[in-house]
């Protein structure tokens, strides 16, 4: 079926917005290429949700955001994100534009870039199409991926140089203040051989009603030896539809470790692939997520070993209460040549509700004989007993929930990176479980 | 402070619709050591649970009572806040909570919001605990009883007895899988906590434990009831003959519950 709703913004729009950015001429190439293409392509179709009647062309696509001169002056709720104290490194997008932004000399000296997606693209115009849906998500693999191209609106690049060292994580805030606005987002990591990095990113919006879209890709890329630890808190509010695909290529002897907080109110599509490339590579994909009210959600955590010795493992823990309802897809796929690579994946969905739904779908395709591989699924309801022995010791039954709930959501919650991003994510689960 | 006590009334239990204790009757005050002895498959764990709530044990008829409050109506917590304690035969383990965190939560839900524990007070309580269970600190960090070996789980149970102060114990198994230097500081901390307000229901199916605590009463149970009760010398007495004299002199074929038939 092509889709038969008119494309929500034509050719001469792009241009313009194109233009108004300073792009250089691929780009604006890139997106009418990818224009002309979407209108013909089919909408993803994620395993067992049925996503045709989702809102992905009603919003607004341009939108302007104050800047700021000091993370002090956030409100409140986008304020708590950051370690105010700190000297960050940091880039805060407001409505897709730049509002704050902070790199250490010590990193820029070294060849680090940190920036948002459009100065990369003014620039290091020549590095950012090196890898711009190149080696991870293509433009034309469907109709959302293709608009993402035709309409990218703002984003973050992250480069770290052969055999740099980045201790300090680095930290990017997208925050959608415009109700209506929709987000466009492009996130690309890079770490060159040898190097390492820890990247926090935080999606936060507040339009309860108010629908808009957000159709986000990541690229992820791990050369030789590299290390990338990826964090993530996506809080869009009920009115977004997301859109959400990160995607991780990794190369001989390195890694990818993802610890997702998957947190939308509203209807969500989250994709998270990883290739394991080289030989002996490796990651490791946590993933919560809590589903409440009456949002559907389709998760999917992949991950394909074409490698030797290369090693995937998975773990989703989801939560659902009220009438939410989700699907975990998780795969492991060993491809052929892949020996003696391990695919390893663990879901679970704690059920608090017995109106919401959530099924676990545990999928090992392996083409190679020489390996392992291994898969454990559970929905349940928290355990009787286990608040039995809580209460015992005299604690609520409330608070015993809560701690086993806290408890099923650690693995991922720990792994995160910065203190206050932990803190917020932990915040955003009691908000949303009670 | 004054001295509690709990009080069983020909107490019937059932899981799953099949009667378990067949009328049980036991006092326990403040200050007194009671055993509990019998053989596996007899009802004490079955008592234990039913006294603290478990979800999975129904009470049919009897009652039980602490300072003549309906123990029964109460929720599991309540009946922890009302001052009873039971050390697990199994205990549960808890996935990604800390045991340092559930520890410090159980002494917050006795005191009040806005009173909550200071945490260096807390760590300060902790550690001088575990110093004398002789646990690794490491175990404060480690998610609740996830992991533990046997040996572990029981000294964990002991060291939220010493943590909490109950005012009555009930202590189901704690000896079993210890070997015997573990046996000695579980039952150091036990005998830690004797005092004339303490009161404890100690749980066990071999004598050894009570070679280190001395109980006040001992009592058999078989068939889901309490057949006999005596002093300590009851125990030594089991210790030296066993259990077949107490069967021959009652006409119990068969301890176990189910084959009273
Ligand atoms: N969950 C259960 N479901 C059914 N029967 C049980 C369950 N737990 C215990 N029983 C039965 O109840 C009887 C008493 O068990 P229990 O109280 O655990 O004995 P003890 O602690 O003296 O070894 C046993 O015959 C046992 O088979
Ligand atoms: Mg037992």
């Amino acid at each position: 079926m092509a889709a038969e709703t008119k494309l929500p913004y034509e050719e001469d729009y792009v241009k313009a917005f194109s233009a108004k950015h300073n792009e250089p001429e691929w780009m604006s190439k890139f997106r009418q290429q990818a224009l002309e293409v979407a209108d013909t392509l089919e909408m993803p179709t994620p395993d067992k949700t049925n996503i045709s009647k989702w809102n992905f062309s009603t919003f607004k696509h341009d939108a302007e955001g104050e800047s700021i001169s000091s993370l002090k002056e956030l409100p409140n709720d986008i304020q708590v994100f950051v370690d105010v104290e700190k000297d960050n490194n940091i880039v805060l997008l407001r409505n897709q534009t730049t509002a704050y932004k902070n790199l250490s000399k010590e990193l820029a000296d070294k060849g680090v870039i940190f920036t948002d997606m459009f100065t990369a693209l003014e620039n290091y115009p020549e590095l950012v199409q090196r890898y711009y849906m190149k080696d991870a998500v293509s433009f034309d693999e469907h109709r959302l991926t293709a608009l993402h191209a035709a309409l990218m609106n703002g984003g973050v690049f992250v480069y770290v140089p052969k055999n740099v060292v980045v201790e300090q994580p680095l930290q990017a805030i997208f925050w959608q203040e415009d109700v209506s606005l929709g987000l466009f987002n492009h996130v690309i990591v890079v770490a060159e051989e040898n190097s390492s990095l820890t990247y926090v990113e935080n999606y936060i919006s507040h339009n309860k009603e108010e629908e808009t879209v957000a159709n986000v890709v990541t690229e992820v890329i791990a050369h030789d030896n590299a290390s990338i630890s990826f964090g993530s808190v996506d809080n869009f509010a009920h009115g977004t539809t997301v859109y959400m695909n990160r995607r991780g290529v990794v190369y001989r002897d390195a890694k990818i470790e993802w610890a997702l907080g998957q947190m939308n109110e509203g209807n969500t599509v989250s994709d998270n692939t990883t290739h394991l490339i080289g030989d002996n590579s490796y990651s490791y994909a946590k993933t919560v997520s809590v589903g409440r009210g009456d949002q559907i959600q389709n998760f999917t955590a992949k991950i394909v070993n074409y490698g030797k010795q290369s090693e995937g493992l998975i773990l989703q823990h989801g939560v659902m209460k009220d009438h939410a309802s989700s699907i975990f897809n998780g795969i492991g796929k060993i491809e052929h040549g892949g020996t003696k690579a391990n695919a390893e994946q663990e879901s679970r969905v704690l059920m608090l509700s017995k109106h919401a739904r959530g099924d676990a779908n545990p999928i090992l395709l392996i083409d190679e004989d020489d390996v392992t591989a291994g898969h454990a699924a559970s929905v349940g309801r928290v355990d009787p007993v286990q608040l039995y022995y809580l209460m015992s010791r005299g604690i609520s039954k409330q608070e015993a929930e809560r701690l086993v709930i806290h408890g099923f959501l650690a693995p991922v919650v720990n792994e995160i990176p910065i203190q206050a991003v932990r803190e917020q994510l932990t915040e955003v689960i009691e908000r949303k479980v009670y | 402070m004054a001295v509690s006590t709990l009080e069983i009334k020909d107490l019937h239990v059932e899981i799953e619709g099949q009667e378990i204790l067949k009328g049980v009757n036991l006092t326990i005050k403040g200050g007194e050591f009671h055993a509990v002895m019998g053989p596996n498959g007899t009802g004490k764990s079955t008592l234990a649970s039913a006294i603290m709530g478990h979800p999975k044990y129904e009470v049919t008829s009897g009652s039980i009572l602490l300072d003549g409050e309906d123990v029964l109506e109460m929720e599991v917590d309540e009946r922890a806040k009302a001052g009873l304690f039971l050390a697990m035969q199994y205990p549960s383990e808890i996935s990604g909570v800390t045991t340092s965190d559930f520890l410090r939560s159980s002494i917050n839900a006795r005191r009040e919001e806005g009173d909550e524990i200071p945490l260096m007070k807390f760590i300060k309580e902790m550690d001088a605990a575990m110093d004398y269970l002789e646990i690794d600190k490491n175990m404060a960090q480690r998610y609740l009883n996830e992991g533990f070996s046997g040996g572990e789980k029981k000294r964990n149970e002991i060291l939220q007895l010493m943590l909490l102060k109950p005012a009555i114990g009930i202590l189901d198994e704690i000896d079993s899988g210890l070997d015997i230097d573990a046996l000695k500081i579980v039952s150091k901390g036990i005998n830690k906590l004797r005092n004339e307000t303490f009161g404890c229901l100690i749980i066990t199916h071999y004598q050894r434990l009570l070679d280190y605590i001395t109980p006040d009463y001992v009592h058999i149970m078989m068939q889901g009831r309490v057949v006999k009760s005596g002093g300590p010398e009851l125990a030594e007495r089991l210790e030296a003959e066993g259990y077949d004299w107490i069967k021959k002199e009652l006409g119990i074929e068969e301890e176990t519950v189910g084959h009273n038939a």
